[in-house]
């Protein structure tokens, strides 16, 4: 079908419209961290800095000054606490993706599995609090790495349920004939096969629990286990003049998921749509 | 390989899983209903919380405070979603034309999902900041507004500049989620219509919409369900002020529990909020049904 000029026009107006909205606040973000303080307190803006100001990038990667400190501990926990969990959630969810996808786990109860993430977190926050609090728990990286298990397990298991229920059973039937255990199957048959749905469950659980804030606002209490969103929220909420320094650290934080972003897209998307549009 | 030992190690491989599930999701679930009907409180001292009935329901059902702030978050949740459906599919309507420049558009959109929720909050405070902001500079400069406004200091306005915020970080998801949808209309079922005479809104109406409502109500109900929920960008931008303007439902209960240290009365409005939730997940797991059965 050809179009007209008009509706050309219109479609790339649009089209205009949209890359300004999506990429100004984040254009917008990265020139306050690279811009004096004096030009972010100008009324109006100087919106593009005379000097490209990168010091606040030096000081938020040196460990010899309180900001750095404060932004390189949280940097770590939230790797430690994203990574950990991530592994913990998938060594779980693949054996019970594999109860559901070949063994007729009931589909009633992987639902239950995802109904328990989707319940609001304020729900489970209180008695979660009070036993860790009992056990000595609270501020520990552990801790989180526990917590963000069970919050990352059953969307990690649906993920690798709706992709083992389209790897060949052939194979694996071959296997139990000539007597494998369905451990070994699982490790050496169903594993190698489901390599990229394992990377791109990983991807998603690490982003998910990188952006997780609200757990780690009620169980970590300073550098020790606090994570990156956390000591954002912290850095916005205290009494920072400077605010290009709020926006740097917010810089920094945004990179590694904006990179995985970009380079696996395909991927993510495949992920995310799987959780709606497939079954 | 028998029956037996199929269904035996169907529970083993599900043993984990269920068991992580049940310490840290159900466990503590079954507590909080439990302390709802007790006077429960959070403190150092030893204090026996008493069982009080219904009386923590009673309260809280008539508390005009938490009634408000459900009036609230169903607002945000209504407005935001549905602004997300609407901007989602006109996005993924675009990303689906032939159009130079699509790949770029197609990759770009998704740094907005990628952006973390707090830095995401914190951004949006930033720009709205009512001596500093960006907003204000801009209106100003585009000679819209006269004086600079504290956006987020006006009741009134705070919640839809919220909302703003919301939107632009969740738009992404539901324009791929559409965008796939689109891309499996057969391209010869538009072509037909559109030569019988159908207009590009009268084929949208009853070719395109009806093919892809049924991912699109899946992915805006559970939008609908994390919206609900919604907390942390409220925690960053506002704290659920100016005069309560837009204190939402979790964040009534985490003052509930944390400011005023009322556990018990603060699990029964924990509770509420998990059955109107329930309700839409029930919702979520009938659509869900439906779009699998291949509408």
């Amino acid at each position: 079908m050809k179009r007209s000029w008009f509706a050309s026009l219109a479609l790339y107006a649009a089209a205009a419209a949209l890359t300004i909205f999506t990429l100004a606040p984040l254009v917008w973000l990265v020139l306050m961290s690279v811009s004096s303080p004096t030009d972010l307190t100008a009324v109006p803006l100087n919106w593009w800095p005379e000097q490209v100001d990168l010091s606040r990038y030096g000081t938020l990667l040196n460990l010899e000054n309180g900001s750095g400190t404060r932004f390189l501990s949280a940097l770590r926990n939230s790797i430690l606490t994203a990574g950990g969990a991530t592994v913990i959630a998938l060594v779980v969810a693949i054996p019970a993706a594999y109860a559901f996808s070949r063994r007729d786990a009931a589909l009633i109860l992987l639902f239950g599995f995802l109904a328990t993430i989707m319940m609001p977190p304020i729900t489970y926050i209180l008695p979660l609090y009070e036993i860790f609090g009992s056990l000595g728990a609270l501020n520990k990286t552990v801790t989180l790495i526990v917590v963000y298990c069970a919050m990352l397990l059953p969307f990690a298991t649906w993920l690798m349920k709706t992709n083992i229920d389209v790897l060949p059973v052939e194979v694996e039937q071959a296997a139990f004939m000539e007597g494998a255990s369905t451990a070994f199957t699982l490790r050496r048959i169903v594993l190698p096969l489901a390599l990229p749905a394992i990377a791109a469950t990983c991807m998603l659980s690490f982003l998910v629990a990188w952006d997780e804030f609200f757990y780690a606002l009620i169980f970590t209490s300073d550098l020790q286990a606090k994570t990156l969103p956390v000591a954002i929220a912290d850095f916005s909420a205290g009494r920072v003049t400077d605010y290009g320094v709020i926006a740097s650290v917010g810089v920094l934080a945004t990179l590694p998921p904006a990179i995985l972003a970009i380079c696996f897209q395909r991927f993510i998307v495949s992920g995310l749509a799987a959780g709606s549009v497939k079954g | 390989m028998s029956a037996l030992t199929r269904t035996k190690e169907k529970w083993v491989l599900l043993a984990p899983a269920i068991i992580v599930l049940s310490l840290i999701s159900l466990a503590p679930f079954l507590q909080t209903v439990w302390a709802s009907f007790t006077d429960a409180e959070i403190t150092a001292l030893e204090r026996n919380s008493t069982w009080i009935g219904f009386e923590n329901y009673a309260y809280a059902l008539t508390d005009p405070d938490f009634i408000a702030a459900l009036g609230r978050t169903i607002y945000f949740t209504v407005v935001s979603v549905g602004l997300e459906g609407v901007l989602g599919i006109a996005v993924a309507l675009l990303l689906n034309q032939k159009l130079r420049g699509r790949l770029f558009l197609r990759v770009i959109i998704i740094l907005p999902w990628a952006v973390p929720t707090i830095v995401n909050a914190v951004a949006w405070r930033l720009i709205y900041h009512p001596d500093y902001g960006a907003l204000n500079s801009l209106l100003l400069q585009l000679g819209l507004i006269d004086e600079y406004t504290s956006w987020l200091g006006d009741p009134d306005w705070a919640l839809n500049m919220v909302i703003l915020a919301d939107v632009w970080k969740n738009f992404p998801l539901v324009a791929y989620i559409a965008l796939a949808a689109l891309q499996t209309i057969p391209s010869d079922l538009l072509k037909a219509a559109s030569i019988e005479g159908a207009g590009a809104w009268k084929r949208f109406r009853s070719i395109t919409l009806p093919w892809i409502i049924g991912p699109m109500m899946v992915v805006l109900i559970l939008r609908t369900i994390e919206a609900f929920r919604v907390f942390d960008i409220i925690y960053v931008m506002t704290r659920g002020g100016p005069a309560d303007g837009t204190k939402t439902a979790s964040f009534y209960v985490y003052q509930e529990y944390f400011s005023y240290l009322r556990s018990g009365s603060g699990a029964s409005y924990a509770v509420l909020v998990a059955g109107i939730s329930a309700v839409l997940i029930l919702a979520y797991y009938a659509g869900m049904r439906r779009s699998s059965q291949g509408v």
